[in-house]
């Protein structure tokens, strides 16, 4: 980079993708119907422009996939400090990448049956993920906090997308009234460490939280405990985590499915990456602050879901428990527990969407059901799809040698190597409760009677994007490396600087 | 005792700094307060129900607060914003685009592409139509 030039190659993913995005906008709305009324009811012709526009928006997302695997892994930082791209970032972005991809495909056919297939919600998915990518990049609390509210932004729209239905609304106002609270709170605490810092940049914020760790002044450690509140919030982490079930439950269910894998995987990137670089040094002071969290999270995970009749309800319990167990890597605060936590949000993702695709193909006379009872005796009706939710539940639940049980391995092991054997200890008693709600899941699909098969066919695209993530969970231990591999290089690049 | 002088000294004329905007306070103060006694005493006065209610931009301002207006009214307010932030941008922008040069040009015009496809959006949409 020159003294004068300006270097946007590390950006060129966000960059392409936000093009990209404003571009489908543009066609989505001069090739769909026009005018008022078009915008006020719903019809076929909506759902036309959908779908093109959402495979033109997964087509987007894949190139970008490319991009951001091209990308040198090497460490680079522009926008005069605010940018930096790097193995960590790339990793996220990835998985995020994919996490959209998929979502949308899951979302297709399910739109158009519920008549709420609208070319905006592919639009809106795109500029999500252009915040998340921007999130995870962020190397300054302004750019960390530019990413987060183009992410948020979207989401509170895509959450009420369903207008006339007054669940999907109210999901959507509790969860902006809530996520505009926690970015006061994340705000708050930026505008408490710049005023007892002096800097906003990450590095910069290094340097001098290194210089003084011994005896950090208070208002930067509290600063920093309104940040980690605030990114709590956004990864939905107990005690942050009130807006979680009922926004999991309101929304769309293939919003849902968005919601519980890109921005939970860009967010958890964040606060693994405040946490590490700039506050690095200051590492005795908020392991407390996530052992904390970390704890809760998992044994609200575990016990709340217990009573739960509504699958959607459960997952967001569920999602509130892995984030739990995803944290345990980062109280570790070295290497191996950030290459945990990645590898485990890695894990999570295919396994989420997998039952989540599932979920989506819960339907009798073209009617969505979501009760737990409804999959009663799937195994005989539909022995495929009781098959991949068992691998599932199973999977989550850490048995092995499903996918699930070696997130939670690698999260573990450097929590004992670090010597934090309590929390260890109640990771795998919170771990053998939730058990509990996933086997009962498997027993009632597997032993109980018989309820009326579900709608059939399922589409070929839910089918590959099923069979793709469940045979992934299934068969992650023939050859994890390149997994692991990748996870293990994304966290040595947050450690090198 | 020296260096208490000193500080009172450095404080005093830190405080002078701020005489200008005391003065202005009070100026302020004394002016609207002339105005209102003013059109008090001189001006005929008329009163009725209506003109001493308080005006809330055309709502009634004291009745119950569910109460239905047509959403298209905030519609058009939250479009007016945007198109008013964008001024408040152009004017510090025009004033140094001496000094940003050709860097600072582009910028606004990447910031007003942004805008312009929201505007065509809105208008495909119909949200500028009233009827």
């Amino acid at each position: 980079m020159g003294e004068n030039g300006f270097n946007f190659m590390p950006a060129w993913p966000e960059l392409f993708l936000a093009v990209g995005g404003m571009l489908l906008l543009m066609i989505g709305v001069f090739r769909g119907p026009k005018g008022r009324e078009a915008a006020a009811t719903w019809s076929p012709a909506h759902a036309i422009n959908a779908r093109s526009v959402t495979w033109l928006a997964i087509g987007l997302l894949v190139i970008t996939a490319f991009i951001v695997s091209g990308q040198p892994i090497e460490r680079s930082v522009i926008f005069a400090g605010m940018f930096v791209s790097d193995a960590f970032s790339i990793f996220a972005k990835l998985l995020i990448l994919l996490g959209s991809a998929l979502t949308l495909i899951l979302a297709i056919d399910y739109n158009e049956r519920e008549q709420m297939a609208r070319f905006e919600y592919a639009v809106l998915i795109l500029f999500a993920t252009v915040g998340m990518m921007a999130m995870v990049s962020a190397n300054d609390l302004i750019s960390l906090y530019l990413g987060l509210e183009l992410q948020s932004l979207s989401l509170y729209v895509v959450a009420a997308f369903r207008r006339d239905s007054l669940q999907s609304t109210e999901a959507g106002l509790k969860y902006f009234v809530l996520g505009a609270l926690s970015s006061g709170m994340l705000l708050y605490g930026a505008s408490l460490v710049y005023g007892f810092a002096g800097t906003t940049s990450f590095p910069g914020l290094a340097a001098i939280v290194a210089d003084q760790a011994a005896e950090a002044p208070l208002g930067l450690i509290f600063g920093l405990v309104f940040v980690s509140a605030g990114l709590a919030f956004k990864v939905a982490a107990a005690p942050f985590h009130m807006w979680t079930p009922d926004v999991y439950e309101g929304s769309p269910t293939p919003v849902t499915a968005f919601f519980s894998v890109a921005p939970k995987i860009a967010a958890t990137a964040l606060f693994v990456r405040v946490m590490i670089e700039p506050f690095g040094a200051l590492g005795d002071q908020w392991w407390q602050i996530i052992w904390v969290i970390s704890i809760l999270s998992m044994g609200l995970g575990a016990f709340a879901a217990i009573n739960q009749t509504n699958i959607k309800r459960l997952m967001a319990y569920s999602s509130i428990g892995h984030i739990g167990y995803a944290l345990v890597g980062l109280v570790s605060g070295d290497e191996t527990g950030v290459r945990g936590v990645l590898t485990y949000v890695a894990i999570y993702l295919f396994m989420n969407v997998a039952t989540f695709a599932v979920i989506l193909c819960m339907r009798r006379q073209g009617k969505s059901v979501e009760r737990i009872d409804d999959l009663s005796g799937l195994a005989t009706t539909q022995p495929l799809l009781a098959a991949a939710l068992a691998i599932c539940m199973f999977s989550m639940s850490g048995i092995p040698p499903l996918a699930g049980f070696f997130g939670k391995l690698y999260v573990f092991l450097p929590a004992i190597a670090a010597g934090y054997y309590g929390l260890a200890v109640i990771g795998v008693l919170t771990s053998v409760v939730s058990a509990f709600y996933y086997l009962r899941v498997v027993k009632i699909m597997y032993f109980d009677e018989p309820a009326p098969a579900f709608d059939q066919p399922i589409g070929t695209a839910m089918c590959i994007v099923l069979a793709g993530t469940s045979l992934f969970t299934l068969l992650f231990f023939v050859y994890p490396a390149p997994l692991l591999g990748a996870a293990a290089v994304a966290a040595a690049a947050l450690f090198a600087g | 005792m020296g260096t208490d002088g000193d500080v009172m000294e450095g404080h005093l004329s830190m405080l002078r700094e701020y005489l200008p905007i005391l003065l202005f306070l009070g100026i302020a103060t004394g002016l609207s307060a002339i105005m209102v006694i003013a059109s008090l005493i001189v001006a005929r006065q008329h009163p009725d129900s209506e003109k001493l209610s308080a005006y809330e931009c055309g709502f009634e301002a004291f009745e119950d607060a569910r109460h239905k207006f047509d959403v298209r009214f905030y519609l058009v307010a939250i479009l007016f914003i945007i198109f008013d932030l964008e001024v408040a941008f152009l004017f510090p922008w025009a004033v140094t685009l001496g000094e940003i040069g050709l860097f600072g040009f582009w910028s606004m015009v990447v910031f007003l592409g942004v805008l312009t496809i929201g505007f065509a959006y809105e208008w495909r949409k119909g949200a500028l139509e009233w009827e």
